[in-house]
């Protein structure tokens, strides 16, 4: 397939995937979070599959916020982020691009290595499902917010530190019912579907508001 | 090559345009057809790069109309879609190879009829590159793998900043040929520039006379468009 946005999501994967990219960095970043807290935790097996789902959604968290200050930063820098406005396409298709290829270079990854991963966590298999699953749903809208702030920080000096401030918040909700559902799965009564279908929704309200936002940020910029 | 452009035009009445703030220049009108070739010139500051920004659409004139076209079978071509902007800054990525950079803008901005990479690398002499990381090059080669985007996915108006700058004699020769060929096919290009760019009827548009606060100075209101080498040779203030 050709065409600006297939061409873009190609080219960040692919840096995404050189040694300096950030696949390597965000996978080592969410093995290390995951591969600490049992020794700061103790040898209470219970407790750690009790708090496991919690701490693997906080890395990935953390993981995928690591390597989005740079998303439109490099582009900006190289003179790249002028020229690819130079098509017959909004603002906003090279952002769903970018964002796009962002999460298959540090969402996707951390998907795929979580089954793996929690094993370190002492999870149950029907916890690993309901964790991959969420995080399967949950990062993107992780990608998406996660561009606002980094259009920010591409106006703005200091955008790093602003960046954290400003996404954080918007961050909780999908943290509150990425680890309620995978709760679910763990703890009987509790239901698994509402608060799945709830983050799925915040997914998508990410998706359009994040675009929307982060594309504004970079028209304003270049105004 | 044996294909044409037909009807570039840019037009510009009564352009005034601004960088934050701050009104860099107002009252600008030339029309460019065809063929035609402009030098921006200008101290540093007097807005070379920012007009360049206004007629790439990138930024809107604070005033005036702004008309950048061609005659096509479509009407309403964008204009983002007709333009090239050769910035001072490449666009290229260090950890990618020539190919891959070159290969991405290419599919990037449509492939068209454009000269395929090895050529447009070949016609600026470093052909031999084509395989190395963009990080391991030289500033020259660097410019000269960004120029070569102009010719890979062919539009009729080139935007060029600086395009000679960092490159030595021969290389700027070669890349004005590639400019001269461009232009024989009857697309426009836009320079701004601190050199005299050796083309064929080079037409001239100095900035600082239309910068604000020279506005009432009559002196400047004939001679403000005029040729290059009047321009060079008689200094800019005459």
């Amino acid at each position: 397939m050709t065409g600006p946005f297939w061409a873009l999501i190609a080219r960040d994967v692919r840096l995404a995937s050189t040694a300096s990219g950030g696949l390597l960095t965000g996978v080592l970043f969410f093995l290390a979070v995951i591969v600490t807290v049992p020794f700061g935790v103790g040898p209470d097996l219970n407790l750690l599959s009790r708090i496991g789902p919690a701490i693997m959604w906080i890395g990935a968290l953390l993981a995928t916020l690591l390597g989005l200050e740079r998303l439109f930063q490099s582009d900006k820098d190289d003179g790249a982020l002028d020229l690819m406005r130079l098509v017959d396409a909004p603002v906003s298709s090279f952002v769903i691009a970018k964002v796009i290829a962002h999460w298959i270079g540090s969402g996707l990854p951390l998907v795929v290595v979580t089954p793996v991963f929690s094993l370190l966590l002492a999870l149950e298999p029907p916890a690993i499902a309901a964790l991959t699953a969420t995080l399967f749903i949950g990062t993107p809208a992780l990608s998406f917010l996660g561009a606002v702030g980094a259009a920010f920080g591409v106006t703005l000096r200091r955008g790093a530190l602003l960046m954290a401030v400003i996404i954080l918040p918007f961050s909780i909700p999908i943290l509150i019912f990425g680890v309620a559902a995978t709760r679910a799965a763990i703890v009987e009564p509790d239901p698994f579907w509402p608060p799945f279908a709830l983050l799925g929704a915040i997914s998508l309200i990410y998706a359009v508001v994040g675009t929307l936002g982060a594309a504004m940020m970079i028209k304003i910029n270049d105004g | 090559m044996g294909f044409m452009w037909s009807g570039a035009r840019v037009i510009l009445d009564e352009v005034a345009f601004s960088r934050g703030e701050h009104l860099l220049a107002n009252g600008i009108s030339i029309q460019l057809a065809g063929g035609d070739a402009l030098a921006l010139v200008g101290p540093n500051g007097s807005g070379k790069t920012s007009l360049l920004r206004v007629l790439a659409g990138l930024a809107e004139p604070e005033d005036g109309t702004l008309t950048v076209s061609v005659d096509s079978a479509v009407d309403d071509v964008p204009r983002a879609a007709l333009v090239h902007l050769g910035g001072h800054q490449d666009g290229l990525k260090t950890q990618m190879t020539v190919r891959e950079n070159l290969a991405f803008w290419r599919s990037y901005f449509g492939v068209g009829e454009g000269a395929s990479i090895a050529c447009a690398l070949k016609a600026l002499a470093i052909g031999h590159l084509i395989d190395l990381p963009v990080g391991v090059l030289s500033q020259g080669q660097k410019r000269r793998v960004a120029l070569a985007r102009l010719t890979i996915s062919p539009r009729p108006i080139w935007l060029l900043d600086e395009p000679t700058a960092a490159l030595d004699v021969a290389s700027s020769e070669r890349f004005l040929n590639v400019v001269e060929e461009h232009r024989a096919q009857g697309g426009i290009v836009v320079a701004a520039t601190h050199t005299l760019l050796d083309l064929d009827g080079l037409q001239t548009l100095d900035l600082s006379s239309y910068a604000p606060q020279d506005f009432s100075d009559e002196s400047g209101e004939g001679t403000r468009v005029r040729d290059a080498e009047s321009y060079w040779l008689e200094g800019a203030h005459t």
